[in-house]
């Protein structure tokens, strides 16, 4: 008699806007919808390029619950300091977390330090900070882009991204993360070439991010692209397809 | 615990499918198609040939490109290739190209519930002498398309081809328009670089590249001659042209 | 919180997991890690050892990176390839790179082969296998040559050539073909080479680039990109955009240089001014 009670409303489960994570663990897990993994649950995606002494960082604005759109100007992208932004897609709520963590991991690195840090070290900081959880992660795939300062007192373009559990990847092209990641990968390794000036990698990596999440259904719904040169931050909200 | 004994309730179990990978493209132009795939054939991380053809002939202006379970591939286009015969022998021509179209349809259709676990591509010119690429799912759904690719690869390509041949988030220069068909030129580069580029970034796309151009009847294959390794397959005079452009991809 | 932040004590941190855990149990699978599906090797020959890697990384089918390094330090006389989980080959090479520093220190030794190697087992066996890291670990001590695989969960082999990873097959074949006792250097580096580029050509898991390291009693090499077989051919055409192809709805440019406009009060201030008290 109480099992019958324990059974679920149909309605209930066939509801499009349900949380799985509302239904009861006594649920035989076959007809529990799933979904192929918890990255896909609010969607999003980034990508970085490297240009001619500048470098670009872009990403989406949708926040999702699966196929329902929610918000179309959750940003993913932000300042860590005048010349390194970072990139956050993945779960919204570590989005939320993470770039917290790394503002204050940030502000503690300038105080004891006196000094504002470099690209380089912060991907460092990002990669250990995720992989201190490496048995109970955060669902990011964190993308960054910056300026570092060379020994000559130049700046050269730096761009780095991680898995969900830090393993840095160093590029000299361009690195992505998100849903549409193989999109993304495919369209950049198309469209990208080196050297370009601050103009034409707007161009470019707005072309790549805006193509590659149409095909996606989870990424879209408008988009932003940094580009970072020695002297300024540009920033451009995108035209792009709202379907 | 499948012990021999039949104490316990047991179960087996074959899956008759298996992905051998690679990716299949095509493209439409006013008179011409090209319908293009790489030449590896692999099962999880093993390659089992470097050459193993994806596209293929069927008539003097047909042209299939098959992607996903080889043995149904091949298997698929031998009966394609056959019914084709028997429409020949029946009436006494090639069948049209929209005609196969709908005969592969009904051939994947009829295998509704035990489907070939393959992805079509047909390419060709059309009886008006435009050209034309026809998409199929595994069970037979089609549509006629400019420009289609499919496969491992389809993910990183297809929205490439969308901004490349579509012009797609793309704002023409003031006082002009993006033009609806590209010369062969073009199209060419654009295949090439997609499969170069797939290649970079998908490990199961690589080793050799296979075009396939046919060319409207009367119309010239400009553009083809700047390009290397071209073999000219028509069969018969007073027919479309048709062309193959074999390339190198890398091999790991 | 913030207090856990700043000082947060050594190890891993599980605060995530009972969150994690409730996520799985309804049914949502974790997404996999970077999975370096790799060709690692590694060769006595007549002076020392020789170590090779690929340099291709995975997600799935996907290559996430065509340039990573795979041959990490350990000491100046002990390196160690890593495949397996990424991230995993990545810090606990690290983590005992450092301990092996410190130990180092303490003894007043030059760091030893096994030494190392007894770390990172007795570190794999306590981690269960959870830390997929498959190594193959090489260097030069004052006991001589030392090689060695070390497994997941911690178990290891010494044999005089070893392979590792997806195409430990493939690199294996070439060494059982070909694998000689003391090689000399040149010989050996040709025959990783070719163990590495086996897999790199006949793995779908490896690819790219030949990465090597001789190790001698007096001398280590790292030869990153030893050999290059796998180089981007010329794209068909240029796929540069005309400016103003990407509409955009709003611009904002924040410019990093300050400006400022320095005003004098007046002239009699404005050379000396009032002189500053410095007794």
């Amino acid at each position: 008699m109480e099992e019958a009670l324990e059974q679920p409303q149909l309605r209930v489960f066939l509801h499009p806007l349900l949380h799985p994570a509302l239904l009861p663990v006594s649920y035989p897990r076959d007809i529990r919808p799933t979904w192929s993994s918890i990255m896909e649950y609010n969607g999003g995606s980034v990508i970085a390029m490297v240009g001619k002494d500048c470098v670009a960082i872009a990403s989406d604005l949708r926040l999702g619950n699966q196929a329902l759109g929610i918000s179309s100007n959750f940003t993913k992208i932000f300042p860590m300091t005048n010349r390194i932004f970072l990139g956050l897609p993945g779960l919204a709520t570590d989005v939320t977390t993470l770039k917290e963590t790394f503002r204050y991991r940030v502000n503690m690195y300038t105080i004891k330090e006196e000094r504002e840090i470099e690209p380089e070290t912060f991907a460092h900081l990002v990669s250990s900070t995720l992989y201190e959880r490496r048995f109970g992660p955060y669902f990011i795939e964190p993308v960054m882009a910056g300026l570092q300062k060379a020994a000559d007192g130049s700046l050269k373009p730096y761009i780095a991204a991680t898995d969900l559990i830090g393993c840095l990847n160093f590029a000299k092209d361009f690195v992505v993360a998100g849903t549409a990641s193989s999109k993304l990968f495919g369209v950049a390794e198309g469209l990208w070439e080196p050297d370009l000036g601050p103009e034409d990698l707007f161009e470019t990596i707005s072309q790549t991010l805006l193509n590659a999440v149409d095909r996606d259904a989870y990424s879209g719904w408008g988009a932003e692209v940094y580009v970072l040169t020695k002297d300024k931050v540009i920033k451009r909200t995108l035209k792009g397809r709202m379907d | 615990m499948p012990d021999g004994s039949f104490a316990h309730p047991q179960q087996r179990q074959f899956n008759p499918y298996t992905d051998n990978g690679g990716t299949i493209l095509a493209i439409a132009g006013a008179d011409f198609t090209v319908i293009a795939g790489d030449t590896r054939q692999s099962e999880g991380y093993s390659i089992q040939t470097r050459y193993a053809p994806k596209v293929f002939r069927l008539t003097d202006r047909a042209v299939l490109a098959v992607n996903g379970f080889a043995a149904d591939g091949n298997m698929f286009v031998k009966k394609v290739k056959q019914r084709l015969e028997w429409y020949r022998h029946a009436h006494a021509k090639d069948m049209p190209l929209r005609a196969i179209a709908r005969l592969i349809q009904t051939m994947l259709y009829a295998q509704r519930f035990f489907p070939y676990y393959v992805y079509n591509i047909l390419g060709g010119i059309e009886e008006d002498g435009t050209g034309a690429v026809y998409s199929f799912d595994p069970v037979g759904s089609y549509e006629r398309e400019a420009c289609r690719a499919a496969g491992a690869a389809q993910s990183l390509v297809q929205p490439f081809l969308d901004n490349q041949i579509y012009f797609k988030n793309q704002k023409a220069a003031a006082g002009q328009t993006h033009p609806t068909h590209l010369p062969l030129s073009d199209v060419l580069s654009i295949v090439i670089d997609s499969f170069t580029s797939a290649t970079e970034r998908h490990i199961e796309v690589g080793d050799g590249l296979e075009i396939f151009v046919v060319v409207t009847k009367g119309h010239s294959p400009q553009g083809l001659e700047s390009i290397r390794n071209v073999q000219e397959v028509t069969t018969r005079a007073d027919t479309d042209r048709m062309f193959v452009i074999r390339r190198e991809l890398k091999k790991d | 919180m913030a207090a856990a932040s700043v000082y947060s004590g050594a190890g891993f941190d599980f605060t995530n997991e009972v969150r994690n855990t409730f996520l799985t149990d309804r049914g949502i699978p974790l997404p996999k890690a970077t999975s370096t599906g790799t060709t690692i090797v590694g060769c006595l020959f007549k002076d020392g050892i020789i170590l090779g890697a690929d340099t291709r990384a995975t997600e799935g089918p996907i290559v996430a990176d065509k340039n990573c390094e795979k041959i990490h330090y350990i000491t100046d006389n002990i390196r160690c390839c890593g495949a397996g989980t990424a991230a995993d080959t990545e810090f606990t090479t690290a983590l005992i790179s450092s301990n092996m520093e410190l130990h180092a220190l303490s003894t007043g030794r030059k760091p030893r082969v096994v030494t190392a190697m007894t770390m990172l087992k007795q570190m794999l066996f306590r981690y269960q296998g959870h830390i997929g890291a498959a190594l193959v670990l090489g260097g030069v001590d004052t006991t001589g040559p030392q090689l060695f695989t070390i497994h997941p969960h911690g178990s290891t082999d010494k044999l005089p050539y070893v392979t590792m990873g997806s195409g430990s097959l493939a690199a294996m074949a070439i060494f059982e073909a070909k694998w000689r006792p003391n090689m000399e250097r040149a010989e050996a580096l040709d025959l990783v080479c070719a163990a590495i580029s086996a897999g790199i050509f006949n793995d779908l898991g490896s690819g790219s680039n030949v990465d090597a390291c001789v190790i001698t009693a007096s001398h280590t090499e790292m030869l990153r990109n030893f050999v290059k077989p796998n180089e981007r051919a010329v794209k068909e055409r240029s796929y540069q955009f005309r400016r103003g192809t990407t509409e955009y709805k709003k611009e904002e440019i924040r410019s990093l240089v300050v400006e400022e406009d320095v005003t004098y009060i007046s002239a009699a201030r404005g050379a000396e001014g009032e002189a500053m008290d410095t007794s």
